[in-house]
């Protein structure tokens, strides 16, 4: 059966490995949904995070092909429910809109979105969740036209108390024996 | 001490600690620095001046085949680097350890469709094991270290290393250390000792294993060990087709080869074993055939170094991740002697069959006319098993599989998994510098021989003492083959026709015979390897013999056709 999963690649923050992650998921066709790729909490790690519509064994075999590159030094996978997850949106109306009413300020209130900027053609409202969240709030605001719309990458951070990459150090020098 | 040196130098001088000996190459503008550094070091060096870049690559990979040792070759940028890419593509699918070093113009000028710029790095990272742009000197001595560890350690490899041309001409402080580890690269894990338990646990009870093995053994030097296993516990074993030559071919254990054109009993005793051993061998779908209907009353062990090749394609009941060699090591003791006498006779009952239906037609003509088989049997029994046979791709590869025998280990290279027509001529060139001491035969079919021919060139040259044996059908038989089994003898495009094969060699000044009837075969091939240096024997061979048993795609293994179906 075919669901989101999220997989969290750890690797060496070096030129190239973009593309070497992402040639994996275009081999075998598995679309990409989002994307997001930082600095890990381990100075020159970097952390990928990858939405993708798969089944579970999909998933997992496409893991075990990212942890075959070099310069990868672990791979997961996980459904939803393992995970906490935020996606970032960022939308843009025009002033006017704003303070014709208040209709838009209870939709911020509401959606627990918040303002970011207000000049006097246009306000930024930004806000955090879930992409149905991020959308549902688009699509109300949208009543009063949205001039600009941009969604990030997800974020994600596994329900477990360890972080396994650390762990995954620890236990490294054990494998080299 | 560091001393200082320009990278060009600094290249060549990690190659010898490497232990480099041999590089195939074929040198370029945005390369010369390094060609340049090579001639102060021609002595301690060799370098072969292959006649096209592919050439170059597929004899790095003959070279590492025969050997085990890591394949090194040099190209120029651009055009010299892509045309590498067909054996690095081959190299990774059949892992092949390789160190391939391109040139690239110099780093300002990188990403301005400069003369002779591509960007190999992006164009090869599908087809490489790891890849690095050196862009700068101070680089070399830790990229070039940590290529060769890449390259040949876990699951071997190509890798490339992309040298742009002004940190070719830079100096550096000078000093190698080899490498021993990457934080981010687990080459072997160590292995789970339950794993291992439990597998020797599911052989000890089997009443009908059967062990599969590849080229993991041959690259992990498993062979002692694969032997032991076998006699132990009394298995046949079957390999595939880059695992052949692992076992010899006279071990009465050694059942004969898996897939596609592989054996009758192999196949169809797939079907009925209840537990399958896999060392170092990744289930290709060559092998397989239909995946729905194979070995489905089988538990499946599956030793293998990969990880990602473990559940990849079968369902593994007892996974053991490691090397070949250490998992024996560590199963052996565990296995108890045992016989399966009645078990082992089903596959010489098999092979009845099959010789009185396939083989015996196919190594003993008897009608003056020359089959393939016929060809490889006899160059197998004069060089009394002992000789590295190349081939090239098609049916002519298929049929020496099938029978050329073998006494020793590294005595097959072959294009498994990638399947490259052209192959088998360079490939030849890289197993012979590899080993000078073995005679080197090769097959090649018509067409596969003209696709690369030009390395003729490079045997004349280097007066290497290559045997080269081309089976001259005047089709692209496989592709024929397929045309009259499976589009009704619809024979498109695949009927060619060849120049004079032996005005050809003669041009080069390469002694050679053309060989068109049965009674003068014998003695043209005892000419040929009595021949000192490079001989070159054409032999026109029936046009339309199909290769059998032959597993149709789509169809099970226990579907083996041994003749082709009868025409409705
Ligand atoms: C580079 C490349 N192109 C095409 C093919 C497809 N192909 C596989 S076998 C074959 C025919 C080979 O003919 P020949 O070299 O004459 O050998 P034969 O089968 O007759 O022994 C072809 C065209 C291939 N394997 N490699």
């Amino acid at each position: 059966m075919k669901e989101e999963y999220i997989i969290t690649a750890y690797t060496e923050n070096h030129i190239g490995m973009l593309n070497r992650i992402t040639i994996i998921f275009t081999r075998r066709k598995v679309n990409i949904e989002s994307l997001t790729v930082s600095e890990s909490a381990i100075k020159g790690i970097s952390k990928f995070t990858i939405v993708v519509h798969s089944t579970a064994e999909q998933a997992e075999k496409i893991v075990k092909q990212i942890e075959k590159q070099v310069e990868v030094l672990k791979a997961f996978y996980h459904n939803n429910d393992e995970m906490i997850y935020q996606e970032i949106a960022l939308y843009k109306v025009s002033t006017k809109a704003l303070t014709a009413g208040n209709k838009i300020e209870t939709l911020v209130r509401k959606h627990n979105a918040r303002i970011l900027e207000i000049t006097d053609e246009y306000t930024v409202i930004e806000k955090t969740g879930h992409n149905d969240e991020t959308q549902e709030f688009f699509d109300e605001l949208n009543e009063f036209k949205v001039m600009q719309f941009i969604r990030s990458g997800r974020v994600a951070i596994t329900r477990s108390p360890i972080e396994r990459l650390s762990q995954f150090l620890a236990e490294r020098d054990s494998m080299l024996a | 001490m560091a001393e200082k040196i320009t990278g060009s130098e600094a290249l060549i001088r990690s190659l010898i600690e490497e232990g480099v000996e041999t590089i195939f190459g074929y040198p370029g503008g945005a390369i010369m620095p390094v060609y340049d550094a090579l001639y102060h070091h021609r002595e301690k060096l060799k370098h072969v001046l292959t006649r096209h870049e592919q050439g170059a690559v597929h004899a790095a990979q003959g070279y590492s085949r025969a050997t085990g040792k890591v394949g090194v070759c040099f190209a120029t940028s651009g055009p010299g680097a892509t045309n590498l890419l067909t054996g690095i593509a081959d190299a990774m699918i059949d892992s092949t350890p390789l160190v391939c070093v391109t040139g690239q113009v110099a780093s300002p000028l990188l990403g301005t469709d400069a003369f002779q710029e591509s960007d190999i790095v992006g164009m090869s990272m599908p087809v490489t094991k790891w890849n690095f742009q050196i862009t700068s000197a101070d680089e070399i001595p830790e990229v070039m270290a940590k290529a060769f560890y890449i390259a040949h350690s876990g699951r071997p490899g190509p890798v490339l290393i992309d040298f742009a041309k002004d940190a070719q001409f830079a100096e550096i402080d000078f000093e190698y250390h080899k490498c021993n580890n990457i934080r981010s690269y687990v080459p072997y894990r160590p292995i789970d000792n339950s794993q291992v338990e439990a597998a020797a646990n599911a052989i000890n009870n089997a009443k009908k294993p059967f062990l599969f093995f590849g080229q993991g053994v041959v690259l992990s030097q498993a062979e002692n060990e694969l032997k032991e296993l076998v006699e132990k516990a009394g298995i046949p074993a079957a390999w595939t087709l880059l695992g052949n030559s692992a076992l010899p071919s006279n071990h009465p254990l050694n059942v004969g080869m898996l897939g596609m054109h592989g054996n009758y009993g192999p196949n169809l005793l797939t079907n009925e074993c209840d537990i399958i051993i896999a060392i170092g061998m990744r289930f290709d779908d060559r092998v397989t055939g239909n995946l729905s209907k194979y070995a489905k009353q089988a538990e499946i062990i599956h030793i293998e170094v990969d990880p990602a090749e473990i559940g990849k394609i079968v369902n593994t009941k007892f996974p053991v991740v490691g090397d070949a060699k250490k998992v024996l090591r560590k199963l052996n003791p565990l296995i108890a002697k045992n016989e399966h006498p009645e078990w082992v006779a089903k596959f010489k009952a098999c092979y009845d069959i099959e010789y009185k239906k396939v083989i015996e037609r196919d190594i003993y003509r008897n009608n003056g006319k020359i089959s393939m088989g016929e060809v490889v049997r006899m160059v197998s029994e004069k060089t009394e098993g002992n000789a590295i046979c190349v081939t090239d791709v098609g049916q002519h590869q298929m049929i020496a599989a099938r029978y050329f025998k073998f006494n020793q280990t590294k005595s097959v290279v072959t294009s498994g998994g990638l399947g490259t027509m052209g192959f088998g001529l360079p490939a030849a060139v890289g197993a012979q510098f590899g080993r000078p001491d073995r005679t080197v035969v090769t097959f090649i079919g018509d067409g596969g021989f003209q696709m690369t021919m030009q390395e003729l060139g490079t045997i004349a040259q280097e007066k290497i003492p290559v045997k080269i044996v081309i089976l001259n059908n005047n089709f692209l038989g496989m592709v024929r083959q397929w045309q009259e089994l499976f589009f009704e003898s619809r024979y498109s495009f695949t009927e060619l026709k060849g120049p004079d094969f032996v005005h050809l060699s003669g041009a080069y000044g390469i002694p050679a015979k053309r060989v068109e009837k049965g009674a003068e075969l014998e003695a043209a091939i005892a000419e040929m390897i009595d021949t000192d240096g490079p001989y070159l024997l054409e032999v026109k061979v029936e046009k339309e013999d199909n290769v059998f048993p032959m597993v149709a795609t789509g169809a099970s293994v226990s579907e083996i056709m041994l003749e082709a179906p009868t025409k409705k």
